[in-house]
């Protein structure tokens, strides 16, 4: 928890899942004014949670009812299901088709959770908004918050939250950034919460059935094409560009075995052409990455910077050098990185703090 | 805690509260031959005839239910079905654009499953259907018409129908109307008789009895069918046991709201009107739906629902609600998410506007005070909630909507 030392008023987030509850819990056990509000992100609220997909039903939106009743704080529904569509459904929607490959957490943090509820809490006369995420924020001596991981390193959700901006932060609680999701699912059970033995929500939360390349089709068809490897020969055929990502092996229906018997992997997609190009795993080596729309959790790094960079949310981050150039961020990773996919972000460390975040543009092999 | 949503529900009467424990701690199915059962009966009985008494109907009309959204249902449902089952031609379902979701909705069931035609029938801004819009859409195929639904007072904003003229029409066509006055009973002088009604709803919550209970009066010449099947309890018509306990409660609360009326609406009408002249006062863009007035035939006693342009109604009332005054945003929700109104969006509103409503009830246990609270807290309410803007992102530009 942050070193505040007055109570604030406290907008908590609360999914309906275990952690979520736990933050809003300690917020109002630390004295602070907490109100719980469940945001309904989902257009279609009626379906009931089946197993550990999708999020924000209405069983969801009991669940942080209850919650709410047993810490003892009020409660509301706030309607973002409209905002959420056009900032993040139709964005990941659009990224897919360019051949990019989003990160829909990270849109919904930067555009909704801390942007759209931010916005409306502070505007409503709340201090800061409170969510599950494990993450920290550390009070240095001279004032300044930063964002740094959790101590949990399984579940350190840094990497989501680093495209939030220094303004961002100022606004933002993470109660649960010293705790293990065992400790924390131990505290749910001891304080009552019946969302302590709740499985977490894993994949995107929008898409219920977890099948994406099912949700992506409905939504941009079929635009078959056909699969060429890296020199250039055609090797299969695919029903939409939408269903693959950089760096994916599974799922590729090629006729015939590559020369060297050794598996192949997406090297490279474009929509445009309709084409995908796969080849061998040590091509999708890459130590160069062009990261654009950088933001930053404090003052912008001047010059070359050293860092530590993680390319995807679960992805140990590689040391680095980056430099701010113009309004593109260049890194230099020092051991090549595997399965850097355009759209995803680049988040930069400098050891548990976060520096910033950057949308992966393109990203390169440094010829030897 | 100034509590300003009666509307929704009031605080139980103490003497229905008696009348209520005083049969909890009894034995007795109504239904039951033996001694106890004939007991619990008789409260039965009783309370029917003190219902048709208050209510200008006869015992023989009163059917218990187990509150007003299922006396509605059986209304609209079951007058459909046994209207229908005489003449195949009746499959016309007339209820005004404004009416209650129990009866909407009741209605849009029977038009999505049961091939029925829903007309709605339109309102003007004050939210008040005109009896030439029945006239004309029963003359236009009589005999295609199952049965009409108004409701006597709207329950957001407030707006009262002529029921009077509305029944004419309907008699003149051959037509059974029916009207749910749940929220009529104890604030106008509703007689069931007079009114030349074929069928009302009542319930027991929002006149000082229990959650849980309400009537349909239902005119002799009507038998809908059944929604609930089962033991035979009032006369076929609704099965289930008899909660007697509730039972005795409502036709308590139900004589004292019919007596009460007169003065009960005259202070209220006091307390209304200085609402709605010190609110305005304070926020002047402020804007009251529906009738604005202020006699008994125009709008109901303890209705005051205003606009706040610029501002979303659930911002207003979670920012009441923190202060401890408590209203309604009026509008349906299932997940706890406000809808914009239908009555609203029916008397030609904008969506916008809709959104940025709040209901202020009044109702037997309000005061002075509850008046004072919020007319002191709305200013700082409305501006902290313009500063949140609208959820379109846009902010409040146009007042004159």
């Amino acid at each position: 928890m942050t070193s505040q030392n007055r109570p604030l008023r406290v907008l908590a987030a609360m999914s309906g899942g275990v952690d979520s509850a736990v933050a809003a819990a300690r917020a109002a056990q630390a004295g602070h004014d907490v109100v719980g509000v469940h945001l309904a992100l989902s257009s279609n609220p009626t379906s009931f949670r089946t197993g550990a997909r999708g999020c924000c039903t209405l069983e969801d939106a009991r669940d942080a009812r209850r919650a709410a009743d047993m810490i003892g704080i009020p409660f509301y529904v706030w309607d973002l299901a409209e905002r959420f569509r056009e900032d993040v459904i139709d964005d990941f929607v659009a990224e897919y088709a360019a051949g990019r490959t989003p990160n829909p957490c990270l849109r919904c943090n930067e555009k909704i959770k801390f942007a759209a509820v931010l916005d409306r809490a502070l505007a409503l006369g709340f201090d800061a908004v409170c969510t599950g995420h494990y993450a920290k924020i550390v009070e240095t001596a001279g004032g300044d918050r930063e964002l740094h991981r959790s101590a949990d390193p399984d579940k350190d959700q840094s990497y989501v939250l680093g495209v939030l901006t220094a303004g961002q932060l100022a606004g933002a609680m993470f109660p649960l950034g010293e705790s293990t999701k065992a400790a924390v699912r131990a505290e749910a059970a001891r304080r009552g919460l019946a969302v302590a033995e709740k499985p977490d929500s894993h994949d995107i939360c929008f898409i219920a059935d977890g099948n994406t390349a099912g949700f992506l089709s409905g939504r941009l068809g079929e635009a078959p094409g056909e699969i060429i490897d890296h020199t250039g020969a055609v090797v299969g055929t695919h029903q939409g560009t939408h269903a693959f990502t950089i760096g994916q092996r599974r799922g590729l229906r090629i006729g015939t075995p590559a020369a060297d018997g050794k598996p192949r992997y997406v090297l490279d997609i474009s929509p445009v052409r309709r084409t995908v190009t796969v080849g061998p795993a040590d091509m999708l080596d890459v130590d160069e990455v062009v990261g654009r729309k950088p933001r930053w959790c404090g003052p912008a790094p001047e010059g070359e910077v050293a860092c530590s960079a993680q390319v995807r949310a679960h992805g140990a981050a590689v040391p680095a050098r980056a430099s701010l150039i113009g309004s593109e961020l260049r890194i230099r990773l020092h051991r090549p990185a595997r399965g850097v996919a355009p759209g995803q972000a680049i988040v930069l460390y400098d050891d548990t703090r976060v520096i910033g975040s950057a949308t992966i543009a393109a990203a390169a092999r440094t010829a030897a | 805690m100034p509590y300003l949503d009666h509307a929704a529900t009031t605080p139980m009467l103490p003497e229905a509260i008696e009348a209520m424990t005083a049969q909890l701690g009894l034995l007795g199915n109504p239904s039951s031959l033996h001694r106890s059962g004939r007991a619990a009966r008789r409260v039965v009985e009783e309370a029917r005839e003190a219902m048709a008494q208050a209510l200008g109907a006869r015992p023989s009309e009163v059917v218990f239910t187990g509150g007003g959204t299922e006396a509605d249902n059986l209304a609209i449902k079951g007058l459909y079905w046994s209207r229908r089952a005489e003449d195949d031609r009746r499959r016309r379902v007339l209820v005004s654009a404004v009416e209650h979701h129990a009866v909407l909705d009741s209605a849009q069931w029977l038009g999505e499953h049961e091939g029925a035609e829903i007309e709605l029938l339109p309102v003007d801004r004050l939210g008040r259907v005109h009896p030439e819009s029945l006239r004309e859409a029963l003359e236009r195929e009589p005999h295609s018409a199952a049965l009409v639904s108004v409701m006597w007072a709207n329950n957001e904003v407030g707006t009262v129908q002529p029921i009077a003229e509305l029944t004419q029409v309907a008699r003149m066509y051959g037509v059974p109307i029916h009207s749910d006055a749940v929220q009529a009973i104890g604030q106008l002088p509703v007689d069931f008789a007079a009114a030349g009604l074929d069928a009302m709803t009542v319930t027991g919550h929002k006149i000082g009895g229990p959650i849980g209970v309400g009537v349909l009066l239902l005119g002799h010449d009507l038998t809908p069918v059944p929604v609930l099947h089962g033991g035979g309890q009032e006369r076929d018509i609704r099965s289930g046991t008899l909660d007697t306990p509730a039972i005795a409660a409502l036709a308590v609360a139900a004589e004292l709201a019919v007596k009460r009326q007169p003065e009960h609406a005259e202070r209220l009408i006091g307390l209304r009107e200085d609402l709605i002249r010190r609110v305005v006062e304070v926020v002047p863009e402020a804007v009251l739906n529906g009738d604005p007035g202020p006699d008994l035939e125009a709008r109901l006693p303890g209705n005051a629902h205003l606009s706040f342009p610029g501002c979303e109604g659930d911002a207003l009332l979670m920012l009441l609600d923190a202060r401890g005054i408590e209203c309604s945003t009026g509008s349906a929700c299932s997940a706890g998410i406000a809808q914009p109104s239908h009555v609203l969006l029916a008397m030609g509103q904008a969506e916008e506007r809709a959104r940025g409503s709040l209901r202020f009830s009044l109702g037997h246990t309000s005061t002075q005070a509850d008046v004072d609270a919020l007319v002191d807290a709305i200013g700082a309410v409305v501006e902290r909630a313009r500063r949140a803007g609208m959820k379109s992102g846009t902010k409040a530009t146009d007042h004159a909507v």
